[in-house]
Order: C-alpha cells, then sequence, then structure tokens
C-alpha cells in the first residue's frame, strides 16, 4: 500500500479539500475591495465549478479497500458521495443570494470542510475514522449555524447544537470504546466477527445503547431531537438545509452500516407479540416516538423552518422503520428513502431560503399568497412538500410505501411489524394536516403585499432541477431501486 | 384512440392551461373545455366500440395497456375497461365537460382552477381504468390534493374546514386502503398487484375477514358511506360548483367503485361475512341522509345530504351480491353522478351566484325570474325521485328488487326513503320557486312595491354555457331513463362475470 494509491482513492476530498482553499483564498486576496453580493458569487461559482469536478472524479473512482480496511471505496459509496456532492452543489446556489455577511471565503470553505467529513464518513469503516470524520462534519455544521453574526437566535442555535453534539459525540466515543474493549478490533467487519463469537454481553449492550444514542442525535430522533428545532430554525436557512440533509444523508449510511454489519449479531426483534432486545427493538421504540412527536408537535408550529424540523424528525422515525426490518429490502427502502428526502428537504428549504429573506421572515404569515407572488417556487415549493407528505406521484410516496412495505415483509405470516406501519401511516395523515396548513397559507391566504419577487434564474433552474428529481423518482423509481438492491445484496 | 388517452389528455390539458398567461382567461377557459371535450370523445367512442364487440361476443376486460412499470413490486402500468368501469369513465367525461361550462363565470386565478380541476379528473379517469392495486392508489390518492385546492380557494361557507375535512377523510380513508392493500399482497405471496391475478387466487379466509373490512370502508369513506360520511355534506356545500359537481357526481363514485372493485372481487369470503352489516349500514345512509335533507335550511346542504341518501342504494346494491342489484348500484352510480351535478350547478351556479344565498327562507319565488333554473331543477329533482323515465328510476328499482332477494327488510327499509325524498325536493322546489305570495305579502312592510307578475329578484340571465351543459346532463338523464340497455346491457353482462355473483 503506497500513499499514491490512498490519494488517487481520496481523490474526491482531496479536490473538494484543494477548491477550499482555492474559494478561501480567492475571496482574501483577490476580492477582498469588492461588493459582497459579487463576493458571493465569485466564491459559489467557484466552489460549484470544484464540486462539478469532484463529480468527475467520483465517476472515474475504481472499488478499494484501504488502509487495512479503514476506508471502503464501492459503487455503493460512489453513489452515496455523488448524493451529498449533489446536495452540496445545490447548497451553494442557494446560499449565493442569502445574507450571510462579510465572511465569504470562510463560509465556502467550511461548508466543504463539512461535505468532506460527509464523504469521508460515507467510505469509513473503521470506529477512530468515523467519529473523526463525523467531527469535522459536526464541527464544520456548528460553525455554519453561528453564520448569521448579528442574529441572537443563530448564535443561541449554535450553542445549543454544539452542546447536544459535544454530549452526543462523548456518549460516541464512550460507546465505541466499550466496544473496543470488548471486542478488540476497530473494524466494523471484525467487531462483526467478534460479536458473533462472544455472543450479547452486559458491556456490549451499553456500547450498543450508547452509540445508538450517539447517533439518535445526529439524525435527530426522539428523544434525542432536542436540538434539532432550535438549531434549525436559528441558522442561515441554507445551513440548516444542509444539516437536514447531507448530514443525515452520512449520519444514516453509517448508521445503517453500524447495526447491519457489525452489531448484526444482537438485532432481536421488534414483532408486536414478540419484542425481544437488540437493536430493533430500541429502534422501534425510538421509530414510534420520533413518528408520533414529530408529526404532533410539526401542527402547533407557526414557524416554517420548525415545522420543516418537526417533520424531519418524523421523517426519521419513518427511515427507522425500514432500516429495523434488517432485510435487503428494508435497507433498499431506507436508502432510496434517504436519497429522495434529502433532495426533497433541500428543496424545501432552499425556497423557504430564496423567499424568506424577501418577505421579511419565515413564520407562516410571511409565506401568504406566496402562489401569487412567486407563482414558479410556489409551485416547487407544492411540490416538495406534498412529495414530503408522501402524495403520490412523487418520489416521498413511493419511498414510504416501499419502507412500509419492507416492514411488513420482515414477517408476512404472523405480520410482525404491522403495529409499525399502521402507526406511521396514521401519523402520515397527521402529517398532510400541517403540510396543508404550510401549503393553505401559500395558496389559499391572500398576500398583504401582492408584489412581485424576483429570484434568480440559476436559483430557479436548480431548486426545479430538484424538483424534477423528486418526480422523477416517483413516476420510475425502478433504475434506482434495481441499482441500490443489487448493491445492498453486496453489503 | 385508447381510451387512456383520456387520461393523458386531461393531464397534458392541466400543464397547457398553466403555461398560459394568467390574464388570458378566455383562452384558458376554451383550452380547458376543449381537453375536456377531446378526453370525453375519447372516452365515448371507446364506450361505443366496447359496447358493439360486447354484443358480438361475450362480456369481459378490455386491456388498455399492460407494461411493466416497478418491477420490485411487480406492480404494472395496467389499465382496462369494462361494463362496470366505462359508464363511470363516460360520467366522468360529462361531469368534465359541464363542470367547466358552468365554471365559466369563475373570475379570480382562472389558470390555477382549470389546472387543478384538469388535475382531479385526469386521476379519476386514472383510478376508474387501473387493473392494478398499486396503480389505482396511486391515482386516487392523487385525486386527492386537488380537491383541497379547489375548495379551499374557490369555495365558499367554511371553504378552509370544509376542504380539510374532506382532505383528512379521504387520506385516513386511503391509510386504511394502503394497510389492507399490504396485507393483502403479502398474503397472497404472489408478488403481484395485478387486480386479476390476485383475484384469481383469493388469500386465505381468515385474513380476509379483517383485510376486507379495511379496504371497504377504506373506500366507502369516499362513497358517503354512513358513519362516515360527515365530509360530504360540508365538502360539498364549501365547494364551488364545479367541485361540488365532481365530488358528489364522480369522486363519490371513485369510493364505490373501490369498494367493488378492490373489496368486493377480491376477498369473496371477508364480503360474504361482513355483507349483512354493509346492506344495513346502506339503508341507515339512505333513510338518515333523506331524513336530514327534510330539515335543511340551507340549499345546497339538501343535494348535500340526499347524496349521501342516494350513494346509500349503491352501496345497497353492491351487498345485495345478485345481478340485479348490483347492475342496479353501477346504474345508481352514474345516474345520480348526473342528477346531483345537475342539481348542484342549479344550486350553485344558477341560483347562488346570482342571489348570494342558499337559505330557502330567504329565496322564493324564483320560478319567475330563473324559469330555466326552475325547468332544470324540476327535472334534476324528478330524476332525483326516482320516477320513471329518468335513470333513477331504473337504477333504483333494480336496487330494490336486489335487496327484495336478499331480505325483504332491506327493501322496505329503503323504499321507505323514496316518499321522504319526494318530500324533500318538492318542499325544496316550493320554497325557492314559489313560495312567492308569502315574500310578496311581507314586502310592502319593507316599502317594496310588487306587482303581479313582477318578480321581487332583479337577476342576470342564464347564459349560454349553463344552458348548454344543463341540457347535455338532462339530456343524458332521460336517454338513460328511455333507453337503459344503452348502459344497462353492458353492466349485466360483465356483473354476471363477478365472481360469486347470484342470479
Amino acid at each position: 500500500m503506497n500513499y499514491l494509491t490512498v490519494f488517487r482513492a481520496l481523490g474526491p476530498e482531496v479536490m473538494l479539500l484543494v477548491t477550499a482553499f482555492v474559494a478561501l483564498t480567492c475571496d482574501l486576496i483577490l476580492q477582498h475591495h469588492r461588493d459582497i453580493p459579487h463576493r458571493m458569487r465569485v466564491a459559489g461559482l467557484i466552489t460549484v465549478v470544484g464540486l462539478l469536478g469532484t463529480i468527475l472524479v467520483l465517476t472515474q473512482q475504481t472499488p478499494a479497500v484501504l488502509l487495512g480496511g479503514t476506508l471502503v471505496v464501492n459503487a455503493l459509496t460512489v453513489i452515496f458521495k455523488l448524493v451529498v456532492i449533489a446536495l452540496t452543489v445545490l447548497t451553494v446556489i442557494i446560499s449565493i443570494d442569502y445574507p450571510i455577511g462579510r465572511h465569504v471565503g470562510e463560509y465556502f470553505a467550511t461548508l466543504l470542510f463539512g461535505a468532506i467529513g460527509m464523504l469521508l464518513l460515507i467510505s469509513a469503516e473503521e470506529l477512530i475514522t468515523i467519529f473523526v470524520a463525523l467531527e469535522l462534519t459536526s464541527l464544520s455544521l456548528y460553525i455554519l449555524t453561528a453564520f448569521h453574526k448579528g442574529a441572537l437566535k443563530s448564535q443561541e442555535a449554535a450553542v445549543k447544537y454544539f452542546m447536544f453534539g459535544a454530549i452526543s459525540s462523548a456518549f460516541l466515543l464512550f460507546g465505541m470504546s466499550y466496544l473496543y474493549g470488548v471486542t478488540g478490533a476497530t473494524n466494523l467487519n471484525e467487531i462483526a466477527a467478534a460479536i458473533q463469537t462472544t455472543g450479547s454481553t452486559p458491556l456490549l449492550v451499553v456500547a450498543l445503547l450508547f452509540i445508538l444514542v450517539g447517533f439518535g442525535f445526529k439524525v435527530a430522533v426522539v428523544p434525542f431531537h432536542l436540538w434539532a428545532p432550535d438549531a434549525y430554525e436559528g441558522a442561515p436557512t441554507p445551513v440548516t438545509a444542509f444539516i437536514a440533509t447531507g448530514s443525515k444523508v452520512a449520519s444514516f449510511f453509517v448508521l445503517t452500516k453500524f447495526v447491519l454489519i457489525s452489531f448484526g449479531g444482537m438485532q432481536g426483534t421488534a414483532f408486536w407479540c414478540h419484542l425481544t432486545p437488540g437493536w430493533t427493538m430500541l429502534l422501534a421504540f425510538m421509530a414510534v416516538a420520533s413518528m408520533v412527536l414529530g408529526n404532533l408537535a410539526a401542527i402547533v408550529q407557526h414557524n416554517v423552518k420548525r415545522l420543516l424540523a418537526y417533520s424531519s424528525i418524523a421523517h426519521a422515525g419513518y427511515i427507522f422503520v425500514g432500516l429495523l426490518a434488517a432485510s435487503v429490502t428494508g435497507t433498499t427502502a431506507v436508502f432510496f428513502y434517504v436519497i429522495v428526502y434529502a433532495l426533497t428537504n433541500l428543496g424545501a428549504f432552499g425556497v423557504v431560503a430564496a423567499l424568506s429573506e424577501k418577505v421579511g421572515g419565515d413564520e407562516l404569515e410571511h409565506f401568504d399568497g406566496m402562489a401569487k407572488r412567486a407563482p414558479f417556487l410556489s409551485l416547487l415549493m407544492l411540490i416538495f412538500v406534498l412529495s414530503l407528505a408522501g402524495v403520490p406521484p412523487l418520489g416521498g410516496f413511493f419511498g414510504k410505501f416501499y419502507l412500509f412495505m419492507a416492514a411488513v415483509e420482515r414477517d408476512s405470516v404472523n405480520f410482525g411489524l404491522l403495529w409499525l406501519v399502521i402507526i406511521g401511516i396514521a401519523m402520515s395523515a397527521v402529517s398532510l394536516y400541517y403540510y396543508l396548513i404550510l401549503l393553505k397559507h401559500m395558496y389559499v391566504h391572500k398576500a398583504r403585499n401582492e408584489e412581485r419577487l424576483k429570484t434568480p434564474a440559476y436559483l430557479n433552474a436548480a431548486l426545479a432541477v430538484a424538483a424534477a428529481g423528486v418526480v422523477y423518482l416517483g413516476l420510475n423509481p425502478q433504475p434506482l431501486l434495481t441499482l441500490l438492491t443489487n448493491l445492498v445484496e453486496r453489503m | 384512440m385508447r381510451a387512456d388517452w383520456s387520461i393523458y389528455i386531461s393531464f397534458i390539458g392541466a400543464g397547457l392551461v398553466m403555461l398560459l398567461p394568467r390574464n388570458a382567461k378566455n383562452l384558458i377557459r376554451w383550452t380547458a373545455l376543449l381537453t375536456g371535450v377531446a378526453s370525453l370523445t375519447v372516452a365515448l367512442i371507446g364506450y361505443f366500440a366496447y359496447n358493439a364487440w360486447i354484443k358480438a361476443s361475450n362480456a369481459g376486460l378490455w386491456d388498455v395497456i399492460n407494461i411493466p412499470w416497478i418491477t420490485a413490486l411487480g406492480s404494472n402500468y395496467h389499465l382496462a375497461v369494462d361494463g362496470i368501469n366505462y359508464p363511470l369513465v363516460v360520467l366522468n367525461g360529462f361531469v368534465c365537460v359541464t363542470g367547466i361550462l358552468f365554471s365559466w363565470n369563475i373570475e379570480e386565478r382562472v389558470k390555477e382552477f382549470f389546472a387543478f380541476f384538469l388535475t382531479l379528473i385526469g386521476a379519476v379517469y386514472g383510478v376508474f381504468m387501473a387493473m392494478d392495486l398499486f396503480l389505482l392508489f396511486v391515482f386516487y390518492e392523487l385525486a386527492i390534493i386537488p380537491k383541497y385546492f379547489i375548495i379551499a380557494i374557490w369555495g365558499s361557507t367554511r371553504k378552509e374546514y370544509g376542504a380539510m375535512k374532506l382532505v383528512l377523510y379521504s387520506f385516513v380513508g386511503s391509510a386504511l386502503v394502503f394497510i389492507g392493500v399490504l396485507a393483502a399482497y403479502f398474503a397472497a405471496g404472489l408478488g403481484t398487484f395485478d387486480i386479476l391475478e390476485l383475484a384469481k387466487h383469493p388469500i386465505a379466509g381468515h385474513i380476509q375477514v379483517w383485510v376486507f373490512p379495511l379496504i371497504f370502508v377504506g373506500f366507502g369513506v369516499l362513497a358517503g358511506m354512513w358513519p362516515f360520511h360527515t365530509w360530504a355534506p360540508t365538502g360539498h356545500v364549501a365547494a364551488p360548483t364545479a367541485a361540488s359537481m365532481l365530488l358528489a357526481g364522480v369522486v363519490m363514485k371513485l369510493g364505490a367503485y373501490g369498494c367493488l372493485r378492490a373489496a368486493m372481487l377480491l376477498f369473496p369470503t371477508g364480503f360474504e361475512h361482513w355483507r349483512w352489516v354493509i346492506a344495513w349500514l346502506a339503508v341507515i345512509a339512505i333513510v338518515y341522509g333523506a331524513a336530514v335533507a327534510l330539515v335543511q335550511k340551507d340549499f345546497k346542504f339538501i343535494i348535500g345530504y340526499s347524496s349521501v341518501s342516494h350513494m346509500g342504494f349503491v352501496l345497497l346494491g353492491l351487498a345485495t351480491l345478485n345481478v340485479t342489484g348490483m347492475s342496479g348500484a353501477i346504474l345508481q352510480m352514474f345516474s345520480h353522478g348526473v342528477v346531483a351535478s345537475l342539481l348542484f350547478a342549479v344550486v350553485g351556479r344558477m341560483i347562488y351566484d346570482r342571489t348570494h344565498t342558499r337559505q330557502l327562507a330567504e329565496l322564493g319565488g324564483l320560478r319567475k325570474a330563473l324559469p330555466f333554473a326552475f325547468w332544470t331543477f324540476l327535472i334534476g329533482g324528478t330524476a332525483s325521485m326516482g320516477l320513471p323515465g329518468f335513470s333513477g328510476f331504473v337504477a333504483e328499482i333494480q336496487v330494490l328488487i336486489g335487496a327484495f332477494q336478499m331480505s325483504p327488510w332491506l327493501a322496505a327499509g329503503a323504499a321507505a326513503s323514496i316518499a321522504i325524498t319526494a318530500a324533500y325536493i318538492l318542499l325544496a322546489l316550493h320554497k325557492v320557486f314559489f313560495a312567492e305570495e308569502e315574500h310578496a305579502g311581507a314586502a310592502p312592510a319593507h316599502g317594496h312595491e310588487v306587482g303581479a307578475g313582477d318578480s321581487r329578484w332583479n337577476l342576470p340571465g342564464i347564459t349560454c354555457p349553463e344552458v348548454v351543459a344543463a341540457v347535455i346532463l338532462m339530456a343524458l338523464l332521460v336517454i338513460v331513463g328511455l333507453y337503459p340497455s344503452i348502459m344497462l346491457d353492458m353492466i349485466k353482462a360483465n356483473v354476471e362475470l363477478f365472481p360469486g355473483v347470484m342470479q
């Protein structure tokens, strides 16, 4: 193993790192005297070009296992990295017109550092690397959350996010140390082998519990969700979009690997008449709590970003239902749903980012009569929100259908997981209520000020591409599904 | 031209309307109208071709298209037509065209209105033709959302409440269907959602017994099944005219059609188990709907509750599981679709849009002010009462005969409602169109000079689109009433093929 192979296998990450420094230096040295909108456009352009280059590098990658299984590059990781890059591109585009202050270069560089962390997280199959990558992502996101320099809310959100994040990292690290202590390995596959021989021991249960708590914070499931609404609301909206999508995609990916591979021997069951201890049971409780609490709490929200925050807590619950099916269908469903969810949510936050600054806020009332003031973006928002609600023929509908189907399939004789599906579907019906409330403000209510809002064409185009993706994945999910199924089977 | 083009034409029309400039209101209206006429034409051509075919050969399904869609689920894009869904497809086409004509006076956000309207129409075509359970579900849910916006934006009387209630009822109903469909899919273990395949291999009886009610009630919610009917009156009243027409005329039939095509066809044992419960619930709906209609003060609520009552006939006919009753039920779907559309058009468009009130106490004497509305209501009302010569008579008498074969008590209960129906229709007719003398007597107290033959109303006349649309609907009632075999033959031939049906 020479360092050139490692360097080439880490091509995308290196590319992003270079882009980050180019964006930072260009902005600091060449653009210092220009006005901020101009600097934003230049830095944004550099970043987008770098990201597109990374996509090129990614598509050229060959499967590899590096540094004794620490980092893995295969088709599945490439797909997920592509998703993260696509999300980063969209985040950058919605950031360009967003007033984030005068630290332009720093903003884009930090965003890219976060993205690098996510890419590493997707590749990592070793405890320490996973932890380092997770911290790289998290620390970048804490900084980005605080980027609304003048706004107290942004500062408060960042501190809260940081505190919760730090504690969750401590939990994670603690769990990992136990895991290492018991199994004597840090590689996920070796841990799995060790657990197969030792079986479930009390210390392993503690390790599992702590690791699930740690990831529970990262993906914001109940009862570890408390930071999410505040962080989502306080952060600059493009950052919210990035937290809600990119970091979740990466976290869910690594969590899936963790539970399915490493803790494969401690599955337990979550069947309604037959609960046995294991991670599926724990996930089932978190799933139910998230679906119920997330959806019910979303009903009473007045702020669009908070509403979407609670909705994303509920969505994490739906994803857990697929995850705890612990089958090929279930894992495929989880991956499919995570991708659709990320695309949809990024689009939704993108519309909020584009409009909220122009109407002076992101309360529901600020969106009154938006269908008249910004008809195109309102139409896109309609697509995104209905996809979140699970209305056909959009991606969110099919994703949810497939998740629930996987759960029923797991035990199709006694319908052991049907109880989770019933709760999930009932809560979906609840969720339609608050999604419609949001759409009602945009489509039914009269605007106080009927002036048309102009948004830049590249922003509209980028969001339209996201919406087209959501519609396409709903109308023709089969290609992506086939691809994911094949790769999951090999996992 | 294949029958599924009705679906695509509607969606394309919705897209076209979206692209037109928002101020070109007449252009938008004409585009919508042409879309509606084109989709109706496609449906009618296919209808008569099928009708000719069925006379020449045995009845059965006409496959329209059947290609793999989502192979991971075993779901095909499978559309087909037969004597059961073709009358409903044609009904949807007629309600679409007349609905657009009755919406000619909408001035606010015309573009969005017709875009939502045509999306809804396209989805409804899809539900009627889908022969794949997953596809049917997709179209069914797609039909829910446009209704919300149409009612919440262009409606009246508590529109946001009515719209939300309707949508949540539908969505909860479809959630029940969803659970039932998943359970049935895995219990069958065939790895397919194809309705015909699933019907060939019914699942184990003990599962059918609990899956059937889930799916039947899930669809039944939308069919106005008692006691889940409460969305119907509020939704109908809140909706703008075209949407009331569509809701009562077509959307309620989606529910009944789903009960027939998904619940009854796939779960014969479950159906047998719950048949009597459904029949009695239907009779309750028939009598309850009619009785509540009798005491309403709002003209539109009368028609709203009468829909609940008439949809009870549909469910009763289906529950009889004999050829006469089921054929009557399907014909009743068509017939009530036309009648309800006509009556809602009279109340919502001809009267409310002009007088801005629907309170029976405030109306009166409209016979002279709006003679055309009077005659339309008279014809629609008599058809609703089930008088011979109109399609409603042919349909309801068959349901009653079928119900009588099942149990005379059911027939007796349902027949009692016919008297109540006559009472509320005549009462409404009197209060709205006559009753002038009472008002005239009261008028001088307000300082009005009311001469003989003069009306206290000074209303704009009935417009050309309204006349055309009303004449189309009335003609349908009379044609099917006088010459029922145009529809009944194909219905009967296909109902006879229904598994487990009795002669």
